[in-house]
């Protein structure tokens, strides 16, 4: 069967730049002196290390347990030695640090005894543990737990899985697919087994013919090796920017639009990324834990391509094993669209890592001067969620919250289509998230003054109360003195009317 | 630095650039129509609409070398030297840039804030003040470069042989003494559309717009609102009452409808910017200019359709905001 492809408004078709990293094998990287595994990979929680410092691991060893229903666990990249816990800078625009495990490696690979799972066979509680112990959360980016997506209990039609790489320079996921498609397929299919659903669809944009060919040639041996009778079906998708974001994908192969807040399981639809399909092969067919991935180094390298990364390996020792170029002026983690610049390249590669690249100001030329908008509408036509960026813009600037909130400000997920296409070089996607922050901040601080409003006012009642309830009771004394004064008036009178009376 | 860390090879000058490419084939007919004095028309709108963005962005000491190199100012100038009549003195056509540039554009903070078309501004403002040279068209074919040179240096407005009715002043002064419209056009002054000789300068400016939609630096929406709103209104009329009504074609191919419809309407800081705000806006352009036209006390009522049309945009775009991705639900295949 042939899916009826949909379009999805917007987008742009920049420079693919695949080239440059695309044409070599994956390449294994040489251990690093030391590997920083932060605690926290996933985004919705963390694992509770149960290693102390002086302790030998071996490779795939569990060194931190799931924490709470959204943790995912982490384990040793390699054998070695815990050097010590303590926070590190991680790679994030903030560049705030983190708490993570520093091993040293012994150098030695030497593995922990693996306990592969058998899908037909176990259940599925001890498939979703499994894959939450296994560490797997979704490689694409977002680090979202897979155990918690696939584990939903909602009526799921349609499984997604997202080879579609719409980023230009990034082709991490081109590479697996054309090199490790057969574990992508047994992944996908493990993934339908675990959600049911009626077809698995693999969307891939065709501008990576290798790609579409090694994963149709898997999926068509992998037909009717169980007995699901469901086939995973490869379909090439046009070469449009972002036809990869998830909500995106979703549209192009079901025609299916997700509002903004809304999950697309509650529309009978989920959608993993290639390389957590392949993790998930790993993991239960396997018994290898996450302790690597796929990392496309590019730019400004001598040597650029794509690496089998051990995570925790520090983002210096890529870039010293691909050879800095001359006129590098910054580091950038993930595609030149949506990535973000590095604060410091002592951060370790984690689970959402895809992408290296080295700017320098040829490839990545600094903007021109920015200039007024003149509502030119280029923007709103490159808007793929079809909102007016140049109104949000406007409304931004004169800090007109209300009328960006009523314009979707918060439907906005910063692809960055429209600053690429802006003629007047306004930095759009900056001026969003400067939006964004005030609201939330301005939403924050409505909130605590109603809270301090609600306190106050629960004060001041408090404090009637208590007035009320004084007076009440000085009124009561007093009565009661009067009553009892009364009484012994009347008495003192009596008394003093009995001393009056003539003898 | 943050994302996106690429840019599209684009910017405001290449659009501005773009228009005034656009514009060559318009002045082109016009100078093989009407005369050559429209270059020297346009060359003084240009110099006064630099020299006075240059001097306005001194006074609100702003960056000069951005702005002035934008492009924007020198499109002003050479769609007001357009709508002007090319034998106006020289002193008129400056007045008019200066209402544009320093009064439209600046006093509301510059390209990209102003509200009201500062061409349509500029020309307003000079047919409300001078209604007298403001009717003097060249009459085409007089081609004589030389009498139209000394009118536009000021010389005694000795205007006979050199003037003639336009097709809409003819109309309406036939019209206002009861001929009927077949009568009317039966006149020399009329061609196969329009005005004779000018219906041609509408076809150079329809040659332009489709410069502009192929390049698309103006949205189709916003000529084919202002077409219909026009064209559409004078076929009801024309359809209901011939003697009276001249036809749609005629409309459109008379006084400024397509230098409007591809060149004024499109003005993006001051139309509606939603997709159907700007057909809304442009409809509203069109049908007014022809209230105008038939009823009014101006025989081109464009320019005063476009400025009351530009009030309404705030409006227009609050009320025609577009369905966003997943506001509108499509069945599932």
């Amino acid at each position: 069967m042939i899916a009826r492809l949909f379009h999805f408004r917007g987008g742009i078709e920049p420079d693919p730049h695949k080239r440059e990293s695309s044409a070599a094998p994956i390449r294994p990287v040489p251990l690093p002196p030391k590997l920083i595994v932060p605690l926290i990979q996933g985004s919705r929680g963390g694992a509770r290390t149960i290693v102390t410092v002086g302790d030998k691991v071996l490779k795939g060893q569990c060194i931190g347990e799931a924490e709470g229903a959204g943790g995912t666990a982490i384990h040793a990249p390699t054998s070695g030695t815990v050097m010590e816990i303590d926070r590190y800078p991680m790679a994030h625009p903030s560049g705030l640090a983190s708490l993570a495990i520093v091993l040293e490696p012994d150098g030695e690979e030497r593995w922990i005894t693996p306990e592969p799972l058998d899908p037909a066979r176990a259940s599925r509680e001890e498939l979703l543990l499994r894959i939450q112990a296994s560490g797997i959360v979704g490689m694409g980016g977002a680090t979202f737990p897979s155990h918690i997506k696939i584990g939903k209990e909602s009526r799921i039609d349609t499984l997604l899985i997202n080879g579609a790489e719409c980023e230009p320079w990034i082709t991490c996921d081109d590479r697996l697919m054309r090199e490790r498609a057969a574990d992508i397929v047994a992944g996908a299919k493990i993934l339908r087994h675990l959600n049911g659903a009626r077809r698995v669809l693999v969307g891939i944009e065709d501008n990576k013919p290798e790609a579409i060919a090694a994963m149709t040639a898997a999926a068509h041996d992998a037909h009717g090796k169980d007995d699901s009778g469901v086939d995973v079906e490869i379909v090439p998708i046009p070469t449009r920017y972002p036809a990869g974001g998830e909500k995106q994908l979703i549209r192009v192969l079901t025609g299916i639009e997700i509002p903004a807040g809304k999950i697309a399981s509650d529309f009978g639809v989920q959608c993993f990324n290639v390389g957590t399909a392949h993790a998930v092969c790993r993991a239960l067919a396997h018994g290898e834990a996450m302790i690597s991935r796929i990392v496309t180094v590019t730019g400004n390298v001598e040597r650029p391509g794509n690496y089998e990364v051990l995570l925790g390996t520090p983002v210096h020792h890529l870039f010293a094993l691909c050879g800095l170029r001359p006129g590098t002026d910054r580091k950038l983690m993930g595609g030149p669209m949506m990535g973000f610049t590095l604060p410091s390249l002592d951060a370790p590669i984690t689970k959402g890592s895809n992408c290296l690249i080295a700017a320098s100001p040829e490839l990545f030329p600094p903007p021109p001067p920015e200039q007024p908008c003149i509502r030119c509408g280029t923007c709103a036509r490159s808007c793929p969620i079809g909102l007016q960026p140049f109104a949000l813009y406007w409304a931004g600037r004169a800090k007109r919250f209300d009328d960006a909130n009523r314009y979707h400000l918060f439907d906005c997920i910063e692809c960055g289509c429209c600053a690429y296409v802006c003629p007047a070089h306004i930095p759009l996607v900056d001026y969003f998230r400067f939006a964004k922050s005030e609201i939330r901040a301005r939403d924050e601080e409505d909130k605590a003054a109603s809270q301090a409003r609600a306190r106050f006012e629960a004060r001041v009642a408090r404090l009637e109360r208590e007035k009320a309830e004084k007076a009440a009771r000085l009124a009561a004394k007093a009565a009661e003195t009067r009553a009892s004064l009364a009484a012994g008036d009347a008495a003192l009178i009596a008394a003093a009317q009995k001393n009056q009376e003539p003898a | 630095m943050s994302s996106p860390h690429i840019r599209q090879p684009a910017s405001v000058q290449r659009i501005m650039l773009t228009v005034l490419l656009a514009l060559l084939p318009g002045i082109a007919v016009y100078i093989w129509q009407i005369g050559a004095a429209i270059l020297v028309n346009i060359a003084i709108a240009s110099a006064t609409a630099l020299a006075t963005e240059a001097f306005i962005l001194k006074l609100r000491k702003r960056p000069l070398a951005i702005t002035l190199g934008d492009g924007s100012a020198l499109v002003t100038a050479w769609l007001i030297a357009l709508a002007l009549p090319c034998i106006v003195p020289w002193w008129l056509t400056v007045l008019a840039v200066l209402a544009a540039i320093a009064g439209a554009k600046h006093l509301y903070g510059g390209i990209g804030q102003n509200p009201f078309n500062p061409a349509m501004i500029a020309y307003c403002s000079m047919i409300v003040a001078y209604p007298a040279i403001m009717s003097q068209w060249p009459a085409p074919g007089h081609t004589d470069f030389a009498a139209q040179f000394h009118l536009i240096l000021g010389g005694s407005r000795d205007i006979d042989g050199i003037t003639g009715a336009t097709a809409l002043d003819a109309m309406r002064t036939g019209l206002r003494n009861h001929a009927n419209v077949d009568a009317i056009l039966a006149s020399g002054t009329f061609g196969f559309a329009g005005g004779r000789g000018w219906e041609w300068l509408a076809v150079g400016y329809l040659l332009g717009g489709g410069i502009l939609l192929a390049r698309r630096i103006i949205d189709w929406r916003l000529p084919l609102g202002f077409i219909a709103g026009l064209g559409g209104t004078a076929a009801l009329f024309w359809l209901i009452s011939p003697e009276r009504f001249p036809s749609p074609l005629f409309h459109l191919a008379s006084g400024g409808a397509m230098l409007a419809a591809f060149f004024i309407v499109t003005d993006p800081v001051t139309a509606a910017s939603t997709p159907r705000g700007k057909l809304i806006f442009a409809a509203g352009v069109g049908i007014l200019a022809w209230i105008v036209r038939s009823f009014g006390a101006y025989p081109e009522g464009i320019a005063f359709g476009v400025l009351l049309m530009n009030i309404c945009v705030p409006w227009i775009d609050r009320h025609t905001q577009p369905a966003i991705f997943g506001q509108q639900q499509e069945t599932r295949p």
